[in-house]
């Protein structure tokens, strides 16, 4: 069946018409859709376009940011409201990726993508749904929830985040791992901390167990120990070319200690 | 199949064209306007030597939807040679920065994105310049040298 390309004035019609045919793909950046369309995969028929102007905007917020979902690395660079956001958009491919792939493609980004997915659960962002729903990232990444992405708000981390990227080759190289942190403190200890691994799974996931480790304790070396110590369980990390599921586990904690040992 | 009628400023001047739907950029810029500068690689957005700027910024015309560029303008290396970092070209000779020369279109523009929003890069600067191209004869100092080389010659005027 030859393939269709439809394209909407509004993301709110988008999204209805991508409700409305289950073999269409809302096409975004296209750094991981058009390969598909490239190699002919034939479990879509329809590319679904939005020219809506809201997709690219960023704007700043009393707490925040919010981004449209196509709203690229590129963008978010360039933007001085997003500048907390830079240092993960910059590690995201090169140039040219960088130039196309958006806020909202990288929650759906099969592994070994997704670092940017992984900060926005670190932050605690939401995504506002072209139908008017909100919700957590995190149920998004899971896939725990359908529907087209509108915007998401990003709240700006009090006590800064904290992110790294593994990866073999400098500057441009896909992620071992990488994980986003935020670590905020209350009366000298550690209160609701949130800590994401990208790599270590299907998608991005948090890190339950050294999430605990750090609740109620002073961020120091004793309770760093015992999160690093945790960091790998709860993941079912997977072989591939870049790393075995072995070599993940042995080095996660190793990492998600420096990461918090280290300025934030 | 439906074919959908685009316009957009290739190179300076204006074309018109009909696109398939899901048509590459790449297809349309070699098969439909008859430019060859951009090469087909890996056609999955990895070796970067399909990249052709849209509207100044780098992009990979393997993965851009040949629609998104209608009514935008889109350079190729096919015409550097009248735009003002020319001296790339000559630069990239006299520094022995093409070996098979596959890459070499797909260097060149990333290159001159990089020349344009920034005059004066270091090296560093350079080597993130064209960490989405890869150069299989591995001949990355030579092309590395030959930006630098372009960029403090102000990469402005032919030098040869």
């Amino acid at each position: 069946m030859p393939l269709t390309v439809e394209t909407y004035p509004s993301v709110a019609e988008a999204g209805r018409a991508l409700a409305a045919a289950p073999t269409s793909r809302f096409f975004g950046g296209g750094t991981i859709l058009m390969r598909a369309v490239n190699d002919a995969d034939p479990s879509f028929d329809t590319l679904i376009r939005s020219t809506d102007p809201a997709l690219t905007a960023i704007r700043s917020q009393a707490d925040g940011v919010s981004l449209g979902a196509g709203v690229t690395m590129a963008m978010i660079l360039a933007h001085r409201d997003a500048a907390f956001l830079a240092p993960v958009a910059r590690v995201v491919g090169g140039p040219q990726v960088r130039a196309a792939a958006t806020v909202a493609g990288n929650l759906f980004a099969a592994r070994p993508y997704g670092d940017f997915a992984a900060a926005l659960m670190a932050l605690g962002a939401t995504a506002e749904m072209s139908d008017g729903r909100r919700q957590p990232v995190d149920d998004l990444v899971r896939g725990s929830a359908k529907g087209l992405v509108a915007t998401i708000t990003v709240p700006r981390p009090r006590d800064g985040l904290r992110f790294h990227k593994v990866s073999r080759v400098k500057p441009k190289g896909v992620s071992v791992m990488s994980i986003a942190a935020v670590v905020p403190g209350a009366g000298g200890r550690v209160a609701g901390a949130r800590i994401v691994f990208n790599g270590m799974g299907p998608q991005p996931q948090r890190a339950l167990a050294a999430e605990r480790a750090l609740e109620g304790e002073p961020l120091g070396p004793q309770s760093i120990m015992r999160a690093a110590a945790a960091a790998a369980d709860g993941f079912t990390p997977q072989d591939d070319a870049l790393a075995t599921a072995w070599y993940r586990s042995a080095v996660a904690g190793v990492h998600l200690r420096r990461l918090l040992e280290g300025p934030r | 199949m439906a074919r959908t009628p685009i316009e957009f400023t290739h190179n300076g001047e204006e074309k018109a064209v009909f696109v398939d739907a899901g048509q590459n950029l790449l297809d349309v810029l070699r098969r439909g306007v008859g430019d060859l500068t951009p090469k087909y690689g890996c056609g999955q957005g990895t070796c970067g030597a399909c990249t052709v700027m849209v509207d100044g910024a780098p992009r990979l015309s393997c993965l851009t939807l040949a629609q998104e560029v209608a009514g935008r303008s889109v350079d190729t290396v096919a015409g550097l040679a009248s735009r003002p970092h020319q001296a790339l070209q000559d630069s990239f000779m006299t520094h022995f920065a093409a070996q098979c020369g596959y890459c070499t279109p797909g260097m060149l523009m990333a290159a001159e994105t990089l020349l344009r929003a920034n005059p004066r890069p270091t090296r560093e600067e350079v080597v993130e310049a064209i960490s989405g191209n890869l150069c299989r004869c591995t001949g990355y100092e030579a092309i590395i040298k030959a930006i630098l080389s372009a960029a403090q010659s102000g990469g402005l005027l032919r030098t040869g």
